[in-house]
């Protein structure tokens, strides 16, 4: 369950869009064929990324409200740390994290870190 | 973790009230200060309320730790468990231990709870007389019932009883002396006190009413008690639970004002301004409580001071009771004994052994006494803290909320009654045995607590009063916290009331804007006041407001329902239901086009296109808009449905054309956000056959013009409308109902239905403004059209153009 603090190899990271494409407060989807996963934008342009799947019932949550560092869910509105995975208690539960970075406002997205 | 820079803040008394203090305090600001505690008691922080159980042996007093050591040491805090204190010295800013132990403090908490009071009758001090207070006291107890046989309680007051139980429960043989006439006299009229002594009576107890004790006699242990009136009666053990005085020794000593208690400002703070009190030992606006519900507010307050935050205010609490014994049912709230000015309201079956008495004063509640069905103590709580005009239900106030229609649990009686594994929460399968668990092992007390660790009562709420009652029986009182100030969310101390004033008469113009004037705790909100927010500005600035669209729960965002497997339902407008062929062949090509897996006829008379992709949604609707079709907001929280029936253009009992007149509305009030879903209905005679009495707006044709109603639903709670009053024209239809509509945008709290809303203004303000008023009816509907000159812009066309595409397709697609 343990999904921060990895650092990927350069080779891993695929540049996914800008940042700006992404509205603040907001999330993209990447479709891979291992599945979606949902790229959030924080209010500080933070941008973190979590496989799409809610850990209750599988809900979206690229299609959540983003607050703070958290996104609520949009099926029954569990909130889930964008950092760390993990069900703000006390709900209990884990998606899985992938590494994400900003460079000069391009965001790249490592697939290899799949923790799940 | 060490911080040396910090402040001390020592807290003295380590029981409820102060310990809560800190478990908020450490919520807000975990580091703000070092922390010491001193508690006289050698254990850590345990549920003084619980110790009832524990006597009557259907608890332990594991079970009723709330916090023991090691959540001192997890949050740094210093515990010296068993060390009372016995000086304050203010000048020096220390605190001295009976054992001599010192600590010098920047802030102090004062918590010392309060004495049970002691009669000063002679042989009051024999081994074998206690009170009841605390877990040394229950030790006694239980040890007392294994070698004794004959106790005396004296006191017939809510811990005198639950002691007397306790022991009976252990067995032994036991008498209630109380001075009234009358069981607990302070909760109880005479009649429901009459019927308490009477199921207790059968359960085995004894009673001595009206009796004043003279002496506790004995030698080298208590032997028995006697009376003014010259009776006597053995007694191996005598509880003496006649009353508690505030613990205010230590205060005045070190010269802190007390009256009766420590006097507290509205922050908590004594007459010493570095140091603050809470709890029983407090005297705020000339009251002192003797409940916890109130203490854990003072409690919340004194946190956000001691934090530094500096904005809450403790303003009083209202306070409802209930006894603690297994199988007996029993509530009272306020002020029950009323006078001349007050209006009384009674219920009694004495063999059924039911009895429910409501105090009115100019239409609200005053007070409140129920006995042996006891399921609606909580919504009578309710209405009595926020001060609602009842004048509108009185006459089926004591027959119980029940009335306003309960799918779900219409009819069940006491929750004490139910089985553990009866379902409570229908919308999340919580059992009652699942709650109380929760309660007990989790240590919840409010009904927030419940609904985070449970999910039950957090879908729908129907069940709320069931899950406050198992709270209130678990637990001894109302434990939900005031409505009367109900902030917003947790992010906020302000109501939506405040907020929304604050809109209009400082101009807010955004979302930050808000979040600034008032000060929000975290940085941009959360999921529940951004949505509330967004729609507060929409309404207050319509032609100005920049909609938020990351603030918008998805469906709002995507114009679309999300379901469970992440695919969206497209349900397009028509119009009052009323459809053409032509029409439903644009909709059966569109569906096959775009191979729509469900096509549904809905529950709001039109076709639901179900499990469409996201990507797919601009497409269709571009197909959709060039059929000439709009948006149904069947998404939103909005004007849904106007469902009509054939009416008078070919119905033979059809009165007036309602299939125009819906068609009318729905074109009217298309478009316009609201604070929750709204739907409208016009049947075209009294058969109703389009179900308008339980529409948010409902309209019903009579020979003489029409019918208008109000504040009715379906779903999970049927609700039937109020009527409104009857118009002759479709224009009067239209006004009023653009009015009706506009009061609610107005007023009504985010995701409060008409029918909550119309419950808690009162029917009678809804009339004022919408009937009687005619200048203010037009004002309304003026600002109704206004704002519909903005909003009626059909949000898929718009999209089939481009506008949000990046909401519709992915990032990026890796392969
Ligand atoms: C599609 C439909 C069922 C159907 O196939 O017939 C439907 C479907 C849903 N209803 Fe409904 N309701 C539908 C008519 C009704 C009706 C009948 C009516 O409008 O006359 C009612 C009872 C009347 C009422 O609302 O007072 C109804 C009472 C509810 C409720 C309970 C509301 C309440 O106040 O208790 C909910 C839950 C809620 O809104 O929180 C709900 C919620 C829902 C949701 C939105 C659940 C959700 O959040 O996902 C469903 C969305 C399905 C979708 O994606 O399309 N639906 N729902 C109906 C759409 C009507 C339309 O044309 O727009
Ligand atoms: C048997 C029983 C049943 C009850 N049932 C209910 C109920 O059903 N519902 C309800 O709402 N309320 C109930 N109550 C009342 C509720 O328990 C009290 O209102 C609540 O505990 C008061 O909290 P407090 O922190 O002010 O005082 P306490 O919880 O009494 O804590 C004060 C603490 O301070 C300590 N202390 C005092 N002086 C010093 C000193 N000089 N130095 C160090 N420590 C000191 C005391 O030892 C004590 O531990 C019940 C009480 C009892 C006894
Ligand atoms: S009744 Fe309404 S909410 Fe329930 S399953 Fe059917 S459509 Fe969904
Ligand atoms: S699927 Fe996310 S909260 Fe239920």
């Amino acid at each position: 369950m343990q999904a921060t603090g990895r650092e990927p190899n350069t080779a891993d990271w695929i540049e996914v869009g800008g940042l700006e494409d992404i509205p603040r407060l907001g999330a993209r989807v990447i479709e891979t064929p291992a599945g979606n996963i949902a790229v959030f934008r924080t209010a500080d342009d933070e941008v973190f990324a979590l496989r799409d799947k809610c850990p209750h019932r599988g809900g979206p949550l690229s299609q959540g409200i983003v607050y703070d560092k958290k996104v609520a869910c949009p099926l029954h509105n569990w909130s889930i740390h964008l950092d760390s995975g993990l069900a703000v208690a006390p709900d209990e539960g884990c998606t899985a994290v992938y590494a994400v970075k900003t460079e000069k406002g391009r965001i790249y997205l490592s697939l290899a870190t799949k923790s799940d | 973790m060490e911080q040396r820079l910090n402040e001390k803040l020592v807290l003295i008394g380590n029981g409820m009230a102060g310990v809560r203090t800190l478990e908020e305090l450490l919520k807000i600001a975990p580091d703000c200060y070092d922390i010491t505690v001193f508690g006289a008691e050698p254990y850590g922080n345990y549920n003084r309320i619980l110790l009832s159980p524990v006597l009557a042996g259907e608890k332990t007093i594991n079970d009723i730790m709330l916090n023991d050591a090691s959540w001192y040491a997890e949050n740094g805090i210093t515990l010296h468990a068993g060390k009372a204190i016995r000086k304050i010295d203010r000048r020096r800013r220390k605190v001295i231990a009976n054992d001599g132990t010192s600590e010098s403090y920047d802030r102090l908490l004062l918590a010392t709870g309060s004495n049970p009071f002691v009669l000063p009758v002679p042989g009051h001090d024999l081994p074998g007389v206690i009170t009841f207070r605390d877990i040394k006291d229950v030790d006694t107890m239980i040890d007392a019932a294994q070698r004794f046989r004959h106790a005396v309680v004296i006191g017939g007051g809510l811990l005198g009883l639950e002691a007397a139980n306790g022991l009976k429960q252990r067995g032994m043989n036991v008498t209630v002396v109380h001075l009234m006439d009358t069981l607990m006299e302070r909760q109880l009229d005479a009649s429901a006190g009459g019927m308490l002594q009477q199921s207790l009576s059968e359960r085995g107890l004894n009673f001595i009413l009206g009796t004043e004790t003279q002496e506790i006699i004995g030698k080298q242990r208590v032997q028995g008690v006697r009376f003014k009136d010259g009776r006597e009666i053995s007694a191996d053990l005598v509880v003496m639970a006649i009353g508690i005085r505030p613990n205010i020794e230590l205060a005045k000593k070190a010269g802190i004002h007390c009256e009766r208690g420590v006097v507290v400002n509205d922050t908590m703070q004594t007459f010493d301004p570095r140091i603050y009190a809470v709890g029983e030992c407090v005297q705020h606006r000339r009251k002192t409580y003797g409940l916890v519900a109130p203490l854990f507010e003072q409690a919340k307050v004194c946190a956000n001071h001691l934090a530094q935050l500096g904005y809450a205010r403790y303003e009083g609490s209202m306070t409802s009771t209930k006894l603690k014994v297994t199988g007996i049912d029993l509530f009272s709230a306020g002020d029950f004994t009323g006078d001349d000015t007050t209006e009384e309201i009674v219920l009694q079956d004495a063999k059924g052994g039911i009895y429910k008495k409501v105090v009115l004063k100019d239409n609200r509640i005053q007070g409140a006494v129920m006995y042996g069905d006891t399921v609606d103590g909580a919504w009578y709580f309710h209405l009595m803290r926020s001060g609602t005009d009842v004048s509108d239900i009185r006459h089926h106030l004591l027959f119980g909320q029940a009335h306003l229609g309960d799918s779900g649990h219409g009819g069940t009686n006491a929750v004490a009654a139910m089985s553990d594994d009866m379902e409570i929460c229908g919308c999340n399968g919580v059992c009652k045995g699942d709650i109380v668990h929760a309660i007990t092992e989790k240590k919840l007390f409010t009904l927030e607590d419940v609904r985070a660790h449970t999910k039950a009562s957090s879908s729908c709420g129907s069940c709320t009063a069931l899950v406050e009652q198992l709270l209130a029986d678990t637990l001894g009182s109302d434990y939900s916290e005031s409505p009367r100030k109900k902030p917003l969310c947790p992010c906020t101390d302000y109501t939506h009331d405040e907020v929304r004033r604050g809109i209009k008469e400082h101009e807010l113009k955004d979302i930050p804007a808000i979040m600034e004037y008032f000060e929000w705790k975290t940085t941009n909100g959360c999921s529940k006041c951004r949505p509330a927010l967004n729609f507060y500005l929409l309404c207050a600035w319509p032609s100005d407001y920049t909609d938020d669209y990351q603030s918008r729960f998805i469906n709002e965002r995507a114009h679309a329902n999300i379901q469970k497997d992440g695919t969206y339902s497209v349900v397009p407008r028509i119009w009052g239901g009323e459809t053409t062929p032509a029409q439903l062949r644009a909709l059966a090509e569109i569906a096959e086009k775009y191979e729509v897996p469900t096509v549904h006829i809905t529950g709001g008379q039109r076709i639901d296109m179900l499990g469409v992709r996201k990507e797919t949604l601009p497409k269709i609707w571009g197909d959709l808009s060039k059929a000439g079709f709009v948006s149904g907001h069947a998404y939103g929280k909005a004007i849904r449905t106007v469902k009509t029936c054939v009416g008078s253009e070919w119905c033979r009992f059809g009165t007036q054309d309602s299939t125009s007149m819906g068609i009318r509305l729905e074109k009217m009030a298309w478009g316009s956000w609201m604070p929750h879903k709204v739907k409208m209905a016009v049947s075209g005679c009294p058969r109703n056959c389009a179900e308008a009495t339980i529409k948010d707006f409902g309209v019903v044709a009579v020979e003489s013009g029409w019918e208008l109603h109000v504040g009715g639903n379906g779903g999970v709670k049927v609700r039937a409308t109020d009527f409104l009053c009857h118009v002759k024209t479709p224009e009067e239809v239209e006004e009023h109902c653009a009015a009706f509509l506009q009061l609610y945008r107005e007023e009504a709290h985010y995701l409060e239905r008409t029918a909550p809303w119309v419950e808690r203004v009162g029917l009678s303000y809804v009339k004022k403004r919408v009937v009687e008023d005619g200048a203010d009816r037009r004002e309304l509907a003026k600002r109704f059209h206004y704002s519909q000159q903005f909003a009626q812009k059909d949000p898929w066309s718009e999209r089939a153009a481009g506008i949000d595409r990046h909401e519709f397709i992915p990032l990026k697609r890796v392969v």
